[in-house]
């Protein structure tokens, strides 16, 4: 706010405001009192939830042997899940897994692309329930297959004592693994996307400010140029934050098929 | 007489040096990632896999990094 506030603080106009979190604190839609759960975040994810459904029946409920119009579109989007997330890590389990993975994909994505939908504009996974939830989901699969595949005392050894260290070193790393494993894994998959939405979509409203407040509010000779700056970089943004969203959906269902290959396929 | 001032906040400064090392990480990654694939690019599709996957756990420091401003919020020393 330094080299802007010196910009803009010329007479007869209001102070530059760098735009922060209340940018994803919306009221409730039944007014004052309402509840608070009934705003735009719970609206744009029923919405996205409600899109997922209708492309999904759309492509794949009547399946034809040559594929046409939107199956075309949903069998690319069927084979991407497939051999870029759930093979890899799955291998042999991976189709008993892809309705989970292709739906937690697809549903992180949709969430995401609201960022930069005119009107929407609000990336919903950046309001950390949902990441929470789907993070917490992806956990307690990790541990149900875990213990069912492995058993629990073979499900903790196969975790937290990595083989091949010399003896002396499992008093440090067996914590060290259980924590990272249990504790901090499940934290760091829902604050990742939850982090990169909420940062990009600040990025994106400050340029976005930026050249309102340039350009419109204030047009001063000396400000002009940093406005168009502005409307530059809000447009490069708008692009790599699809960039980032599209990659942040991936890197959620990615981790997510890494946990279950982990929990279903125990290193030897 | 003030001979030295900070404004602003320090959060900012705090995501500062917590971008240091992910982004040291993720140099290494794509760096190393790049030069592999470039001796066999035949394993293309295995190395991208894994320079996303160091990547992920490269970034992830630096995502704690901006919500903990958020986590602790600034008392005081606001400029």
């Amino acid at each position: 706010m330094s080299a802007l506030t010196v910009l803009a603080t010329s007479p007869g106009g209001g102070e530059f405001h760098a735009p922060g979190l209340e940018l994803f604190q919306w009221d409730s839609f039944a007014g004052e009192g309402g509840p608070t759960w009934f705003a735009k975040p719970a609206l744009l994810a029923s919405l996205g939830v409600l899109i997922l459904i209708v492309v999904a029946f759309a492509s794949f409920a009547k399946p034809k042997m040559v594929p046409r119009g939107v199956q075309g579109i949903g069998e690319l989007g069927y084979l991407f899940v497939r051999d870029q997330i759930a093979r890899p890590f799955l291998g042999k389990d991976a189709d008993r897994f892809m309705p989970f993975l292709f739906s937690l994909f697809f549903f992180v994505w949709i969430m995401n692309l609201f960022g930069v939908i005119p009107v929407a504009q609000l990336p919903v996974t950046s309001r950390m329930a949902f990441p929470a939830v789907l993070a917490l989901m992806v956990y307690v699969m990790f541990l149900y297959y875990g213990i069912k595949t492995q058993g629990f005392g073979g499900f903790l050894k196969n975790m937290t004592v990595p083989p091949g260290l010399p003896k002396w070193v499992y008093i440090m790393a067996t914590p060290i693994e259980f924590l990272s494993t249990f504790i901090l894994r499940p934290f760091t998959h829902a604050v990742r996307l939850m982090g990169n939405m909420l940062a990009g979509h600040i990025l994106l409203a400050l340029f976005s400010v930026v050249a309102y407040h340039f350009l419109v509010e204030q047009l001063t000779p000396l400000g002009a140029p940093v406005g168009v700056l502005g409307v530059v970089m809000t447009i490069v943004f708008t692009a790599f934050e699809m960039f980032i969203q599209f990659l942040q959906a991936y890197v959620f269902a990615f981790l997510a098929s890494m946990f279950l290959g982990e929990a279903l396929h125990p290193a030897h | 007489m003030v001979l030295a001032e900070v404004f602003g906040n320090v959060s900012a400064i705090g995501y500062g040096l917590s971008a240091i090392g992910p982004g040291i990480g993720v140099g290494i990654v794509f760096g190393q990632g790049v030069q592999a694939i470039a001796r066999q690019p035949e394993m293309y599709n295995i190395l991208r896999q894994n320079m996303i996957l160091g990547f992920v756990f490269a970034e992830a420091l630096a995502i704690i990094g901006i919500v903990m401003p958020f986590v602790y919020p600034n008392t005081g020393f606001n400029g």
